[in-house]
């Protein structure tokens, strides 16, 4: 099938760029979008033009590295009938003649590299703050000496399934990074592991949220509709109890 | 910078979502208020006497002899102004975070898949009802704009039968009610969430079911007089 591309060109080091379009003519409808992509950029090469740079790597959706937004929805979540990342979004989904807008996520914490490649280093610091439970490395430990109810597991593993893509700040009207942090503090909230730093956690993550750039959250409930591991709107909620709740319990002595 | 000294505790204390909490239990106290307002202005139907002796009972003697005859009206008023003052400077200051959080270029092409118009309009929406709050106070409570009677403040039954047996009078307020519930609606949800109330699918389901419950309550509470005062159906 034919697609006319309208793809996000801003070349590295620039703060602006603009949207530049491109005929491919034989599209098969089992590639999928990032292999959509890699035709397109040895269409361009053969052309001589400098390809489009991208972000990639696993290719199966678990990764968390591709993440693009197709005619206005992170991932093309607006063209796919299931929940989706880029790469696992297939050309199937679109039909013969169709204009496909192609840009990066756009958010104040995630600058652009180049064409459709940010910067999402700002979901690493958050994780820095305090997405992490402190033990000593060595042999595991024995898993029964820990029991975790079967509820909150349940809640730990789907919230822990966040691949970190940041679809949910590139779909929120305010670049909120929310549920991005949320899935992280609903993780290891719910787990036995996560409790002695749970109140101190919650405090420095969120801190770490505001200092990087990202808006406040509106409970608008675009990030969880586009989110590829679905994580629940309430883990937002989630993260809002345990926060107000440490605010009334004292921290020990800071290090 | 003085941020770099701040102690975690204290940063989180001046975090989005300290700000949203104070934002959901001011917003909360505004709605309780709106409820309470709204069935006080049903007694139009009930006749004069009962409207004006419920206003002066308001202004005079709700909690007394507890407190001094006239002073609840001012706790209440000063009350609500706590209330709003923090709710508009907290969402002044998360409007500025959340310029900067989408960043310089907007999408070319955006494709909002849940949004609301109510959710989305809360900021300008918000602007909009405090400019009418501020055209209802001038009507009502000071007596700067007397449509329908000659001037300053007389019995609340009369300033009610006159403002709203203008037409345009009862137009500005429609568009106030319209405005106010799409603000309720969103902001109802939205207190609890934050507050932490939905912890489900199905806690979603029914806070928006509640949302619309109160939103619709105070739109058809708060419009029926002032239609029927229109239309003649009260005398």
């Amino acid at each position: 099938m034919k697609i006319t591309l309208k793809v996000w060109r801003q070349a590295e080091g620039e703060a602006q760029g603009s949207m530049e379009t491109y005929q491919l003519d034989s599209v098969a409808e089992e590639m999928s979008f990032l292999e959509m992509l890699d035709m397109l950029n040895e269409q361009l090469t053969a052309q001589d033009i400098e390809p489009v740079a991208f972000d990639s790597d696993c290719r199966e959706g678990i990764c968390g590295m591709c993440g693009i937004v197709i005619n206005g929805s992170p991932h093309g979540r607006y063209e796919s009938p299931v929940p989706t990342t880029t790469c696992q979004l297939h050309m199937r989904n679109f039909h013969d003649g169709d204009v496909v807008e192609i840009e990066p996520w756009r958010a104040g914490a995630f600058p652009v590299i180049k064409d459709l490649v940010v910067d999402r280093t700002a979901l690493d610091r958050i994780v820095a703050a305090g997405g992490y439970i402190s033990v000593n490395t060595g042999s595991a430990p024995e898993a029964h000496s820990t029991p975790a109810p079967k509820l909150q597991a349940d809640r730990a593993f789907d919230a822990a399934t966040c691949i970190g893509c940041g679809a949910c700040v590139a779909a929120c009207p305010n670049g909120s990074g929310m549920l991005f942090t949320s899935a992280k503090v609903t993780h290891l909230a719910n787990l036995p592991q996560g409790q002695p730093e749970r109140r101190r956690r919650v405090k420095a993550m969120i801190a770490a949220h505001d200092a990087n750039g990202f808006g406040g959250c509106q409970n608008i409930g675009e990030c969880a509709s586009v989110c590829p591991k679905q994580i629940p709107l309430e883990s937002i909620a989630q993260l809002n109890r345990d926060l107000i709740a440490s605010l009334f319990r004292a921290d020990g002595k800071s290090a | 910078m003085a941020s770099t000294t701040l102690s975690v505790h204290q940063k989180a204390l001046r975090s989005t979502v300290v700000k949203k909490a104070v934002m959901a239990v001011t917003g909360l106290v505004l709605i309780a208020f709106l409820l309470m307002h709204m069935f006080g202005n049903l007694k139009i139907f009930i006749g004069p006497e009962a409207y004006n002796d419920y206003a002066e009972f308001l202004k005079q003697d709700l909690l007394a002899p507890i407190l001094p005859h006239g002073w609840f009206i001012w706790i209440f008023r000063a009350v609500l102004l706590v209330c709003l003052v923090l709710h508009v400077y907290c969402a002044i200051v998360l409007w500025l975070a959340s310029v900067e959080g989408r960043g310089k270029t907007k999408y070319v092409r955006k494709n909002r898949k849940e949004q609301t118009i109510s959710s989305r309009v809360m900021r300008w929406g918000g602007i909009t009802l405090f400019l009418l709050l501020v055209f209802h106070i001038m009507m009502f409570t000071t007596g700067t704009i007397t449509p329908g009677w000659s001037g300053g403040l007389i019995e609340p039954y009369d300033m009610f039968m006159g403002a709203f047996s203008n037409w345009w009078v009862v137009l500005i307020y429609v568009v106030f009610m319209v405005v106010v519930c799409m603000h309720v609606r969103h902001g109802f949800w939205s207190a609890f969430t934050t507050l932490g109330a939905n912890v489900g699918a199905q806690a979603r389901v029914v806070l928006n079911v509640l949302a619309y419950f109160a939103a619709a309550l105070l739109l058809v509470g708060f419009l029926l007089p002032p239609v029927a005062v229109l239309f003649g159906m009260v005398n």
